[in-house]
């Protein structure tokens, strides 16, 4: 119920939501579950395995059971954390998990079951035929909530900030080491996930500096960045840090959560401690909660979860529980389990007392106490249950951090090795505000590096300093007391793994899911860790956690992603004349990240109709290629011609200013990495064209040989792919129309051979025309600067209209290439292809130097008679073109050897025939030999012939 | 994410570098093929200090070693 007074909500605004469609209400300030506990909701979700009814345990990122589903407009959040939404008007609030709904779940009867179904259950049972078997339905009656299609289309943005000293938690120790850090000259950036800072001064009715806390906190953070609703999930290498920022309530309006990039120099974790629960028999139902929680709901949101209340503990912490709820009206009882018990006015205390049992239909109606043998026992009626089995310090970014963890018998927690780090607060198993600012202030002032005379914050000492019993669950056979909530780990079950042999705590946690539910433990690891230890005789500080791993906390996979998702995940490149493409009907497909044309496809065309027209039109009359993505890397220096000979294969040194060789570049292990022509501008002067998709590739081995092998050699490169449009002309028609183009070039074939360029004017505009060929036939490859792309373009359409002239995209440049036999480096080249084995021995021989890769041509592989060799396939019926990847198959008896593969196919225009090309095993001496083909089960035959199908003489180049 | 010291640039975010591997003194090439084939296949892989070649690929170019310890990520001068 709501109180009349208190909170720290406002209670002029008031919202209105619906909860399993019953229309409800609250106020700004609350949380979902702050607003459901208002309203007397004690059922909010059903347990993940067991389908147990749960209720709200905690206030904040530790709560293991109230996930729900939230609408909200447009906006669906299928697997929200109650304790951490703020509540919205109009918000659509569901359980999940529960069928009809959470309170009335149909699978609620599998509870019954729950002595067949013990840990590990799922890999004893599920495994004939297969998991795979039942993996679906399983799947359907576990999990949370179902996930919409809308998510695919939310932007998220990610931004990144450095500064000196990075606070993570904002509560009063963060605070005063933020607050110190700034006094002391750094910049820093204080991190919090509240919606307020203050932490435990949000319900702790503190003093400082001898006035209320939180009008300290207001003036603390004076020049300090705050990012409020923020969690730092993750610590990574070097003081960088990921931060996911809630902004589901931005003064804006809603906007999706931000990533953020942190680089600290210095970070102070000031992270607090999570409350446990106790370890006792029916521990899970609905009204049953942590003390601590109680409180915050009381003192920040001003609800009352119950009027007849039993705190239940082993510590002192939930005193203050008591006494607040005493103090709100309620009837209360303390349950201490350490057998002295102090006077505490207007409450019972009883000493040496434990819940045994809990009772009631839909929540909580009575609870048994008394020692935690069992020997005794005492019905109390009660609506609340709230306990607190000892606090665990949120150590999780710290350890991230690669911080090492100690445990502490005393306090009964795993505490940070401060060595070296700035540590402060309730994470060091600090207990009280004097205590926790004092450190604060210590480790911001550390963290700074510098000293400041600001005083340090005080605050009066704490009364209750009695140490905490600590209590790993009661010896009461028959019982179920739960350890995780969510995945519905019970003591036995840790147990069994024990006995079972799961001794390490790792494959405790695999074994029986604790701690891998969406809270990742936070409430359960340290209790069902500690059991561990008791089943198997070992210390808990030999026991030790589970590795802690980023996220802290839940984090949507697209808020990581950011803006790199869609469109934006890879974009692609554009070639400079993209539109004219689109607008002649071109398909535009990812060709090694360049958005180019694979055909011109007309109104009822067929692909390969398209290709047939294209490739037949570039045979025998003339077509118009976009060549611009091809890599284009001006090579300069004094020692350009010296260097660049070291880098190829082929021989570069001698080649005459104007004249282009086709060259191979290899890596070190003398395997071809890369093919190109290149060009030779001028005496220290080259240009390389690599392929497209590996022009930054070899710019990359360039620069890395220059500067680690030879870095006294004069050269420099350039990259100006994007500075240029390349078009090739290519057909039996092709000189006609470059002729008529204009420019005071010498376009004759004594001057401008085949393999040979030119520089010349169009009009003001400077152009390379160079005699190259990927299609076999006559081409002239005309570059212009990138601006001028769209107008050489349309006059060379406009130019050869009279001769027929088509654009040809890629795919049916593939069918021209392949009837020649020229390579595609990756298509048919692998990582094992070698010069050789594409019938390239020459330079080998005759280049002296050390270029690279040469000495790996030499080894015994390299020089083995019965490598796979480049050639040529004629299929046995030449309507069938066989799919890349064919095997050709030696068969011997039943069985049969690879002996390599088919690396292009296609169904040759020309020859009117299917042709492919393939890596065989001796290619070169089995020609002639038709062979076995295997693909998918079914055989067919081959013949082996020349890799070179169309013109073998190369006349047409000239023609 | 790493921070990487560019001995032009400064410290920069390791998302503008590109991996080298190890450094290996290329031999010449007379010497024998296990000699030839420890330099290009062979590399120790260390953990702990390790030299590696970086280049800050999405800054000035420089290729520059670097030790590394690969069990802490520490920068070693
Ligand atoms: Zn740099």
């Amino acid at each position: 119920m709501r109180l009349a007074l208190g909170g720290r909500i406002d209670r002029a605004k008031k919202l209105s939501f619906t909860w399993n469609g019953a229309a409800l209400t609250g106020f700004t300030g609350d949380t979902i579950a702050s607003a459901l506990l208002a309203n007397g909701v004690k059922i909010v979700a059903r347990s993940f395995k067991y389908h147990r009814p749960r209720g709200v345990f905690a206030a904040w990122v530790d709560e293991p059971n109230a996930v729900v589903d939230v609408r909200w407009g447009d906006q669906h959040d299928p697997n929200a954390r109650a304790t951490l939404v703020s509540l919205q008007d109009g918000m659509v609030v569901a359980g999940v998990n529960g069928y009809p709904s959470v309170a009335h779940d149909a699978a609620g009867a599998l509870d019954l079951l729950h002595r067949f179904l013990p840990a590990g259950f799922y890999y004893k049972t599920f495994m004939t035929p297969s998991w795979h078997h039942y993996e679906p339905r399983i799947r359907a009656m576990a999990g949370l909530g179902r996930v919409g299609a809308a998510i695919e289309t939310r932007a998220f943005e990610t931004r990144n900030t450095r500064c000196d000293v990075l606070v993570i938690g904002g509560g009063p120790a963060g605070i005063a080491a933020a607050r110190a850090a700034r006094a002391a000259g750094a910049s820093v950036l204080l991190v919090d996930d509240r919606a307020e800072l203050g932490g435990s001064l949000l319900w702790d009715n503190a003093t400082i500096d001898d006035g209320p806390a939180l009008d300290w906190v207001a003036t603390a953070i004076d020049g300090v960045r705050v990012l409020s609703r923020s969690t730092v999930f993750g610590a990574y290498d070097h003081g960088s840090f990921a931060v996911l920022e809630d902004r589901a309530t931005a003064p804006t309006g809603w906007a999706e959560p931000r990533l953020w990039v942190v680089r600290a120099a210095q970070m102070v974790f000031a992270t607090g401690a999570i409350e446990r629960p106790l370890v006792f028999p029916d521990n899970d139902r609905p009204g049953i909660m942590s003390a601590n929680a109680v409180l915050a709901y009381l003192r920040q949101y001003g609800v009352l979860p119950g009027r007849r209340v039993i705190v239940a503990t082993n510590n002192d912490s939930a005193y203050a529980t008591a006494i607040a709820l005493r103090d709100a009206g309620a009837v209360v009882e303390i349950a201490d389990a350490r057998p002295d018990a102090p006077n505490i006015e207007g409450i019972r205390v009883r000493p040496a007392s434990v819940p045994l049992a809990t009772g009631g239909r839909g929540g909580l109606a009575w609870v048994d106490l008394g020692p935690c043998d069992g020997s005794r026992r005492e019905r109390v009626p009660a609506d609340l249950l709230a306990v607190s089995g000892g606090w665990s310090p949120a150590v999780h970014l710290f350890s991230q951090a690669g911080g090492a963890l100690r445990w502490d018998d005393t306090l009964a927690a795993f505490l940070p090795d401060a060595a070296g780090r700035h540590v402060a607060g309730s994470v060091t198993g600090a207990w009280d505000l004097a205590t926790c600012l004092a450190q604060g202030h210590r480790a911001g002032l550390d963290a700074a590096g510098r000293a400041s005379d600001l005083a340090a914050p005080h605050a009066p000492a704490s009364a209750l300093t009695r140490p905490i019993l600590p209590l790993w669950g009661l010896d009461l056979p028959g019982t179920r007391q739960w350890v995780d909530y969510q995945n519905d780990v019970t003591a036995k079950d840790v147990r069994l793994a024990a006995s079972e042999g799961y001794r390490s705590v790792e494959h405790l946690k695999r074994y029986t899911t604790l701690g891998m539910a969406t809270d990742q433990g936070k409430t359960s690891n340290v209790n069902g860790l500690a059991i561990l230890a008791d089943a198997t005789g070992q210390d808990i500080a030999a026991v030790g956690t589970t590795k802690f791993r980023p996220p802290f906390t839940p984090v949507p996979l697209a808020a990581i992603a950011g803006l790199r998702a869609g469109a934006l995940f890879a974009p692609l490149r554009h070639l400079p004349v993209h539109d004219d493409h689109v607008a002649l009907g071109a398909e535009m497909r990812d060709y090694g990240g360049w958005a180019r044309p694979a055909c011109y496809r007309g109104i009822g065309e067929t692909t390969a109709a398209a290709i047939k027209r294209e490739a037949t039109n570039a045979r025998f009359r003339v077509g118009l290629f976009d060549g611009s993505s091809l890599g284009k890397i001006e090579v300069q220096g004094s020692d350009a011609a010296a260097f660049l000979n070291l880098m190829y294969y082929n021989e570069v040194a001698n080649l005459r200013p104007g004249r282009l060789r086709y060259c191979l570049l290899l890596r070190e292990t003398g395997v071809v990495y890369d093919d190109g022509v290149v060009a030779r501008l001028a005496a220290d002067r080259y240009l390389l064209s690599p392929s497209s998709s590996h022009t930054a590739g070899v710019l990359a081995m360039l620069e890395l040989w220059h500067q680690t092998e030879y870095p006294t050699m004069q050269v420099a490169f350039h990259d100006v792919t994007a500075a240029w449009a390349t078009f090739a002309v290519s057909g039996p028609k092709s000189r006609e129309i470059v002729v008529a183009l204009g420019g005071g070039a010498d376009l004759s074939e004594q001057a401008l051979p085949h393999m040979a360029m030119t520089e010349t004017m169009l009009g003001a505009v400077p152009c390379r025309i160079a005699r190259v060929s990927f299609t076999g036939e006559r081409s002239y490859e005309i570059s212009v600067p990138s601006g001028y792309a769209h107008a050489l373009w349309r006059q060379l359409l406009d130019l050869g209209e009279a001769s027929g002239i088509m654009p040809y995209g890629i795919e049916s440049l593939s069918v021209l290439r392949a009837e020649k036999g020229y390579i595609l480096i990756g298509t048919d080249t692998d990582g094992m292809t070698l010069p050789v084995d594409l019938g390239l021995e020459g330079p080998l021989r005759a280049k002296k130097i050390d270029f690279v890769g040469k000495r790996s041509l030499l080894t015994p592989d390299a020089t083995r008679p019965d490598r796979r060799q480049l050639v040529g396939l004629l299929p046995a019926d030449p309507a069938v073109v066989p799919v890349p990847g064919t095997h050709a198959v030696l068969r011997d008896g039943g069985g049969k050897r690879s002996l390599g593969w088919i690396t292009t196919a296609c169904r040759s225009p020309v020859l009117q025939r299917s042709v492919a090309l393939g890596m065989i095993e001796s290619g070169r001496a089995r020609m002639g030999e038709t062979i076995d083909l295997f693909h998918l089960g079914q055989f067919s035959r081959a013949t082996i012939v020349a890799p070179c199908f169309y013109d073998p003489a190369g006349e047409k180049l000239h023609g | 994410m790493l921070a990487l010291p560019c001995p032009h640039c400064g410290t920069r975010d390791e998302a503008e570098f590109q991996f080298g591997g190890e450094p290996a003194i290329r031999p010449p090439s007379a010497v024998t093929d296990t000699v030839w084939a420890d330099y290009v296949y062979m590399r120790s892989n260390e953990k702990g200090p390790h030299r590696e070649l970086w280049c800050h690929a999405g800054g000035c170019g420089q290729w520059f070693v670097l030790t590394r310890d690969t069990a802490t990520h520490a920068v070693l001068p």
